[in-house]
């Protein structure tokens, strides 16, 4: 037993660097994997929506770990290259997140009114512009809350790649787990470390939601100091008005 | 407001070259229907340029169908639906008739304009944008000349002052009244409305029943409007059009359909509603 030297303070630190880049480049593949799947599972040819379909299902059923392995270890005897360790980790992990983050795609753009994009079709907007200037601006914000569960899930799951030797949070502790000989104070303080990471994210998040909902002209929900939300306080300066529904 | 004032002004020049009593729109035999149920059977009509025509019926007779189809937003099983001499439902290719293409139908329905029961304003952009976004994007005027037109269709409908409001901050009579501004930024021949007042409450039906009677007294902008405000009906309409099981069973003036109506379902439908 020994105590925790800053040389191993150190290790920890780096771990923490190399999983905010991890976390952060895999969140950044799996945002435009889950916008273009997600969008392309309600597209209107079949086959778009058949081969969307059919990766949204692959990747959700696959295991992270062993897509990374397999990307690692498999894919070089196909091709003849190699990926670093990170690299693959941020692929599988990013193409898996993607695949969940998809379904939160599909669900916000299709709880847009259809009264709305009906409007759009009455000035003739093309199904691009409907796309980029009604619907998914209107959508946005009913992604964030979901996005920021996995996003969550996305920095915990970061956790595997110390398994192939990538020298993240979880591959310090262990490395200082096995200098010092101590294990209760080093899985207690990368709990933290994890803890922390995602309270951060989490009110980056929030601040991203509150700033969506003002581009559409919500209020933004009054926020107790630490956790949980607060009742809506109903609008005093207009009268309520119903969106959407449609008559014959 | 005065005639000479308003931005409708210009598209009796540009965008309403055939305000001449010529005819705008024509259903030719139009059967539309939705599963087994037949809301259309072989429908004929024309609405005439410049004229102001109201439709009226029971609800289910099809009445907002037809607005619907003119939208674009259905599709006919059956006939051809014509604007302005351009089909709309078809093109012409090669001397043969095939269902239109989405930019045939994009290009002949921008001389379409429709405002909405419930509005249907785009919530993510301010009141000025809503107005303007359709102008700059669709149509390719610049964008200050888009904030021009918009802004003086904001103030004939009274809104001059709620540029900068989201539609969530406006009360419905309001949100309405920004949907006509941004209807009519489009320079439409032809403006739609599908029961523009039946989703306001009682003391806001007055203002927006205003704006569209001053529109349809200062321009010669033509209009085809579903409403159960028989009064606005009668104010406004050159013809009236009743509707039942998907056919016109009658139609003519104002006065005549609503004081001295000859079918028995106009009458049964007038005392109903009046």
């Amino acid at each position: 037993m020994s105590e925790i030297t800053w040389g191993l303070w150190e290790i920890l630190l780096k771990g923490v660097w190399i999983t905010v880049q991890l976390t952060v480049f895999s969140a950044a593949l799996a945002a435009a994997v889950a916008l273009v799947v997600g969008l392309a599972r309600s597209h209107r040819l079949w086959i778009v929506r058949f081969i969307s379909g059919a990766y949204f299902e692959i990747f959700r059923g696959t295991s992270a770990l062993i897509l990374m392995f397999w990307i690692f270890f498999v894919l070089p005897l196909g091709f003849g290259w190699q990926l670093v360790p990170l690299w693959a980790a941020t692929l599988a992990l990013g193409l898996t997140y993607g695949a969940y983050g998809s379904e939160v795609v599909r669900g916000a753009v299709q709880a847009v009114a259809p009264a709305q994009r009906e409007a759009g079709i009455a000035l003739s907007f093309t199904p691009a512009q409907q796309l980029r200037k009604i619907i998914l601006p209107q959508a946005w914000p009913e992604m964030i809350p979901p996005f920021n569960n996995l996003l969550i899930e996305l920095l915990k799951g970061t956790a595997l790649v110390s398994i192939m030797g990538v020298a993240d949070i979880a591959f310090g502790a262990s490395l200082v787990r096995n200098a010092t000989g101590q294990s209760a104070p080093v899985y207690t303080i990368i709990l933290l470390m994890y803890f922390v990471l995602a309270f951060v994210l989490t009110r980056g998040m929030r601040v991203l939601e509150r700033q969506a909902k003002a581009g559409i002209g919500q209020r933004p929900e009054k926020r107790s100091r630490l956790i949980g939300r607060k009742a809506e306080i109903p609008r005093q300066d207009a009268t309520p008005a119903t969106v959407g529904g449609e008559g014959r | 407001m005065s005639a000479d004032s308003t931005p409708l002004n210009t598209s009796k020049e540009t965008a309403n070259p055939a305000a001449d009593g010529s005819e705008l729109i024509r259903f030719d035999k139009v059967t539309k229907r939705f599963g087994s149920n037949t809301v259309l059977d072989s429908l004929d009509f024309t609405v005439n340029s410049g004229k102001h025509v109201t439709l009226i019926g029971a609800s289910g007779s099809g009445k907002t169908t037809i607005l619907r189809l003119l939208m674009t937003l259905i599709k006919p099983e059956e006939g051809t639906i014509k604007v302005a001499g351009d089909y709309l439902t078809h093109e012409e290719r090669d001397g043969e008739l095939v269902p239109a293409g989405d930019r045939h139908v994009r290009e002949v329905r921008k001389k379409i304009g429709m405002v909405f029961q419930q509005f249907n304003l785009f919530p993510n952009m301010k009141v000025l944008r809503n107005v303007t976004e359709a102008p700059v994007h669709v149509l390719g005027l610049s964008p200050d000349e888009a904030e021009e037109r918009a802004r003086g269709l904001l103030d004939l409908v009274g809104l001059g002052d709620r540029c900068d409001a989201y539609p969530s901050q406006l009360s419905g009579g309001q949100q309405q009244r920004v949907a006509i501004a941004r209807a009519l930024a489009m320079r439409p021949q032809v403006l739609l409305l599908d029961e523009v007042t039946s989703a306001l409450d009682p003391e806001l039906v007055a203002g927006v029943l205003d704006v569209l009677r001053d529109i349809a007294h200062t321009t010669d902008i033509t209009m085809l409007c579903v409403t159960h405000e028989m009064n606005f009906a009668r104010d406004i309409s050159d013809d009236v059009l009743m509707f039942d099981a998907g056919h016109v069973i009658e139609s003519g003036p104002p006065e005549k359909i609503f004081s001295e109506p000859e079918h028995e379902r106009t009458r049964e439908f007038l005392s109903a509603v009046l």
